[in-house]
């Protein structure tokens, strides 16, 4: 509001229209992440993901697989991928923050080790907005990305698989003594953001005609930012995908909105990190008055 | 007459060469419901475990409904039809209570979820223990006596035929307790079985029809529950004949250790308190829920701030604005919750006993500490007070309530208090162990020091206490003396009776 005001122009539709599609790739991996934190985990591994699958995806599109094939094939590499944290995890029962962080590095550095930094180029013309004008491309990225949100929602609220989500999240002794195996539900809630991390990852590379060998960087605090400030606790159970929404955009628009008002963009992650710390203490303070009512709940019984 | 719902024979079972159960036997019939006592240790828990399939058994044999289990599992009990409803609710905190009663079941295809029908199964299933809770409410905002409750409405909706009770009253009001009780009659005339383990002797003849007693892992008796007393319970759990359960002695009062002069703290929730305790006294604090009993210990022992009054020890004013100046003049405090506050659950017996006192064991300002020393303190005082372990050094999650409770209480020993403040230090623990710290209550009171009891047991109160304060709404409305208190007396003045101004 306070941008549209001062600086018209960043409402035009053609600023609009590109942060949206800027932001595409990372609303697909936040929705990955959403899932993920509300079970009560943690990936900060997404960022190094999206680089690995990046480059594969290009040398992939280089070798001539054509996009029809493209697309489901990133998802399962994407799934591949995430199924390394899923089962370290979800059946080994390892910390997530320890598991993703040395996955953040190891594949990170193994891209590095393997490809020299070296940016994939001379992609094929087929590739570039999946081989339609970019008008139509950017057209069928927004839509890939409404279409999976969309079910991605309705999952969450009205499938009992989305609702064992939340269950996990909540207490995963309790659904485990209902029955639901919480071990599985974690491990895929992982290869899930793996997934949509491949497929973030195509639907930014057909953006461009080459692809970086660093892509990504920053992906996973973005992620778990726009996670956090659209409401999910960290500490799982709790958290709607509109939230979500809400803290991509936010999120995803400060770089721009500062580029606009005339402020150095440098400021962008600092203010990131301020909302950041704000959302969360405003859900600490507010946790903290919904416990003191209840904490006196249980106390002790009568005489 | 017909078969037993629940029949279990000669049950054995061992843990890497203790022998938890042997030969443990009772039954269940429908519209039944059966007590199960014994002193921890006596093999309860494991014993709901075997039934509920947990944890496997490795002799004997149970019949449920006409049929022998071949194989258990949780899985497999709750489908025919076993429910245990454990002390601790686990619902879930973040979803709603309709959520909660229907998870897992009533899913269409794909596990599609009709909200509409789920919240109107939920609201049938509480009508029916005639509970009201509000479907759409967050599991977490609702109190404990009321999880209870839809927990045992969930047990509904799974068509429970047997209903395991474990300590459900250890943490519930008067009322809330007469509230589950008839819920549970009303599941008893609807056929169900019901096994109801419970520590609180007294509650038996008002809701058990017969009692089985458990001791060492084995059955000793079963008998209905006509005619039998405390006493006899008592006895046959403990093996010996226990001099009471509340060893009170008389013993000679000393001076006036510890006075409250209109204490007041707006964030503890009291005002005006008044009250005076002497050497080798026992004051009882009694009062209901919210009464502000735990606030006022709160505000003595320095974990609230007070805002006018005086706290006077030893005739001296003293301002105490955090525990250790309370430790320092000389007050304990043992917290009511004892997994969370009492002990620290994942350090060593040793640790525990002497957190309060490490100033003891340190020299060389703090740069050496005497494991040695702590070795031989822990050792002493595990002796002393008889908590059953085999090495101090193992930490005291694996210690039994009872003997958490004596390790929180040496801690405090430790600091060698002239007043001691106990909040609830027997709740939820067994005859044995309530009667053993019991007794060690005579004898520091003997020693001369002046001891503070909250306490929501009513027997306990008026068998211990020399004079009961009834606390209401953040003050204490009455004082009686030990010879003319009594349960009804307690319990209106509790409920403010008296028509006191709040």
């Amino acid at each position: 509001m306070i941008v549209g005001v001062a600086a018209p122009e960043f409402f035009s539709p053609s600023n609009i229209r590109d942060l949206v599609i800027n932001n595409a790739p990372l609303m697909l991996i936040a929705i990955g992440m959403t899932f993920v934190i509300l079970t009560g985990q943690i990936d900060i591994s997404v960022g190094s993901q999206f680089a690995v699958c990046s480059i594969v995806c290009g040398l992939l599109a280089k070798a001539g697989v054509p996009m029809l094939i493209l697309i489901p094939l990133m998802l399962v590499i994407g799934g591949l991928l995430g199924s390394i944290n899923g089962y370290l995890v979800g059946y080994l029962r390892l910390p997530s923050i320890v598991v993703t962080l040395a996955m953040l590095v190891v594949l990170r550095d193994t891209l590095r080790w393997l490809t020299e930094g070296a940016w994939v180029q001379g992609l094929p013309d087929s590739f570039q907005w999946f081989g339609l004008s970019q008008g139509r491309g950017e057209l069928l990225i927004v839509l890939v990305v409404l279409v999976i949100f969309a079910i991605a929602a309705f999952a969450l609220a009205n499938l009992s698989s989305g609702r064992n989500i939340y269950a996990v999240g909540s207490d995963a002794e309790a659904a485990r003594l209902t029955g639901v195996d919480a071990r599985r539900v974690t491990a895929l809630v992982f290869v899930l953001l793996g997934s949509l991390t491949g497929l973030a990852a195509l639907l930014n590379a057909v953006r461009f005609n080459a692809i970086p060998g660093n892509a990504g960087i920053g992906f996973e605090l973005k992620a778990i930012a726009a996670v956090v400030v659209g409401g999910a606790a960290i500490s799982g159970g709790r958290g709607r995908l509109l939230g979500t929404l809400i803290g991509v955009a936010l999120l995803g628009t400060i770089g721009t909105a500062l580029t606009f008002l005339g402020i150095n963009p440098f400021w962008e992650k600092a203010i990131q990190g301020a909302i950041i710390l704000a959302a969360l203490v405003a859900e600490v303070v507010l946790g903290r008055l919904e416990n003191n009512g209840r904490s006196r709940n249980t106390s002790s019984a009568a005489a | 007459m017909s078969e037993p719902l629940l029949s279990v024979d000669g049950i054995s079972k061992s843990y890497a060469g203790v022998r938890a159960l042997s030969d443990a036997s009772f039954s269940v019939n429908r519209g039944e419901v059966h007590a199960i006592v014994g002193e921890n240790g006596a093999g309860k828990s494991t014993l709901i475990k075997i039934i509920t399939g947990a944890v496997q058994n490795d002799e004997g044999s149970i019949h449920f409904n006409g049929s022998t289990l071949t194989e258990n599992s949780p899985a497999i009990s709750k489908k025919i039809g076993i429910a245990p409803i454990y002390q601790q609710p686990s619902l879930f905190p973040e979803l709603s209570v309709a959520e909660n009663l229907t998870f897992g079941s009533h899913t269409g295809f794909l596990g599609l979820i009709d909200w509409k029908k789920r919240r109107a199964i939920s609201k049938d299933l509480l009508g029916r223990i005639g509970a009201k809770i509000d479907v759409d409410a967050t599991a977490s905002t609702l109190s404990m006596p009321q999880q209870q409750l839809v927990e045992i409405a969930r047990a509904l909706d799974s068509q429970a035929k047997l209903f395991i009770f474990d300590e459900p009253t250890a943490s519930l009001s008067e009322e809330d307790t007469r509230n589950l009780f008839d819920v549970i009659r009303g599941l008893k005339n609807a056929g169900a079985g019901i096994v109801y383990i419970s520590h609180r002797l007294e509650e038996l003849p008002i809701i058990a029809d017969r009692v089985t007693v458990l001791r060492d892992g084995r059955t000793i008796e079963t008998r209905s529950i006509e005619g039998v007393t405390s006493e006899e319970l008592v006895r046959l759990m403990v093996g010996r004949e226990l001099s009471a359960v509340f060893p009170k002695r008389d013993v000679q009062k000393g001076e006036v250790r510890f006075e409250l002069k209109a204490l007041s703290s707006r964030s503890a929730g009291i005002h005006n308190v008044n009250l005076s305790v002497r050497a080798g006294e026992i004051v009882g604090v009694s009062g209901l829920v919210g009464a502000g009993r735990t606030e006022l210990a709160k505000v003595i022992f320095g974990l609230e701030p007070k805002d006018s009054g005086e706290i006077i020890k030893d005739g001296i004013a003293v301002t105490i604005g955090h525990p250790i100046e309370a430790i320092s003049h000389g007050i304990a405090y043992l917290p009511e919750d004892r997994r969370r506050h009492g002990v620290v659950l994942d350090l060593p017996i040793s640790a525990n006993i002497t957190l309060a006192s490490l100033k003891n064991l340190t020299s060389l300002k703090g740069m050496s500490f005497s494991f040695a020393r702590e070795r031989k303190i822990a050792a002493e005082y595990t002796r002393r007070l008889g908590v059953k372990t085999q090495d101090i050094h193992s930490s005291v999650s694996t210690l039994s309530g009872g003997n958490q409770q004596k390790v929180a209480l040496s801690r405090w020993l430790m600091t060698e208090p002239t007043v001691l403040i106990l909040d609830e230090p027997t709740q939820g623990i067994d005859v044995g162990a309530k009667s053993e710290i019991h007794e060690l209550m005579m004898e520091l009171a003997e020693k001369g020091v002046a001891i503070v009891l909250i306490s929501s047991e009513l027997p306990e109160i008026l068998g211990m206490s020399d004079r009961i304060a009834v606390m209401n709404k953040g003050t204490i409305v009455t004082i009686f003396d030990r010879s003319e208190a009594s349960q009804d007396s307690i319990l209106a003045a509790a409920l403010g009776h008296d028509k006191e101004g709040a």
